[in-house]
């Protein structure tokens, strides 16, 4: 083992772990990933999570929403994330790999899902309407818009049906937060957070 | 016509398509490339649809699938409605998890878009 004392920079890389560490417990967080997101980091996340959620005592029926809301999450990012910005361009191959940060948490009261990706600016305005349409629905306003776009959407180029956050305000009966934090002129990164209320 | 029997993975479920009238789909379903996986199935439905058995029951035990595959799942329907709609005696059995709510309330909203007949069938974990 060596002695990191007189290694300054190996040093406050640690200490960072450390801080990062105490970071994450103070906020309840139980899975962060940074990364291309891609179908086998889907699978293998919700892999996980089934195998967790199996073992504690959670809920069948909150064990699946988190689940969901996990898929819908990676999915927007593998699907959706921004491909032609610069700060999002590390994709191995065009439209499929993306890179993005996912967050899962857990207090008492619920899970919470966290997304992040990099969004061109011209989609912010579009992508903001549609949330806050969603999220100023009651539920079965969400239940028939679900139904009319599942009858009316055609699988968009990247192959979502459009549905996701629809679906994930559908399930979890929560409304989505969201916000766009400037990256430069031309890039934004978009967080979204969805909750599953624990029962 | 040829059977297909597609096996399961951790992101596709298992798929049989027997024209001797053996007909299911089972387990989870979230793809990343949608259409490639239904594509042949929705193909293979419509080839069955030109010569089909006297009755034929479709079972669609999903535990899961995700919002992308729920637009292929009712363009199966569709097929299906298209097929009954031409004389062929066709039924749907959608099989939910008697506890899972989403589930059963999927079953029910394609059985209220599609014009086919619909039973749905609760069984136990």
């Amino acid at each position: 083992m060596e002695d990191i004392q007189n290694m300054p920079e190996l040093s406050s890389y640690m200490s960072y772990i450390t801080e990062f560490h105490q970071g994450m417990q103070k906020n309840n967080l139980i899975l962060v990933y940074e990364g291309e997101v891609t179908q086998e980091v889907t699978k293998a996340f919700t892999a996980l999570a089934e195998r967790n959620l199996e073992k504690s005592d959670e809920s069948g029926k909150v064990t699946k929403k988190v689940y969901h809301v996990m898929v819908e999450c990676l999915q927007n990012i593998s699907k959706h994330a921004n491909d032609t910005s610069s700060v999002g361009s590390n994709s191995l191959e065009k439209g499929l790999v993306k890179n993005g940060i996912f967050v899962v948490g857990r207090n008492e009261g619920s899970y919470f899902v966290t997304s992040g990706n990099p969004i061109d600016k011209d989609n912010i305005e579009s992508l903001k309407n549609m949330i806050d349409h969603i999220n100023s629905l009651d539920k079965d306003e969400i239940k028939a818009l679900y139904k009319e776009k599942l009858k009316a959407s055609r699988l968009s180029e990247t192959g979502g049906a459009g549905l996701g956050f629809i679906d994930m305000v559908k399930k979890t009966g929560n409304k989505l937060a969201y916000c766009f934090k400037k990256i430069d002129n031309d890039n934004y990164f978009f967080l979204l957070r969805t909750l599953v209320t624990r029962q | 016509m040829e059977t297909l029997n597609i096996p399961a993975t951790d992101d596709t479920p298992e798929v049989i398509l027997d024209a001797s009238g053996d007909f299911q789909f089972n387990g989870k379903s979230l793809p990343e490339d949608v259409a490639s996986f239904y594509d042949p199935i929705i193909d293979w439905i419509d080839s069955y649809g030109k010569n089909p058995l006297d009755s034929s029951i479709f079972k669609f035990k999903f535990t899961y699938f995700n919002t992308a595959s729920s637009k292929m799942i009712l363009d199966i329907l569709m097929k299906l409605e298209e097929l009954s709609e031409g004389g062929a005696d066709i039924k749907v059995e959608w099989h939910y998890e008697e506890e899972d709510e989403d589930m059963e309330e999927a079953g029910e909203e394609y059985s209220d878009i599609v014009e086919v007949p619909f039973e749905m069938v609760a069984y136990e974990d």
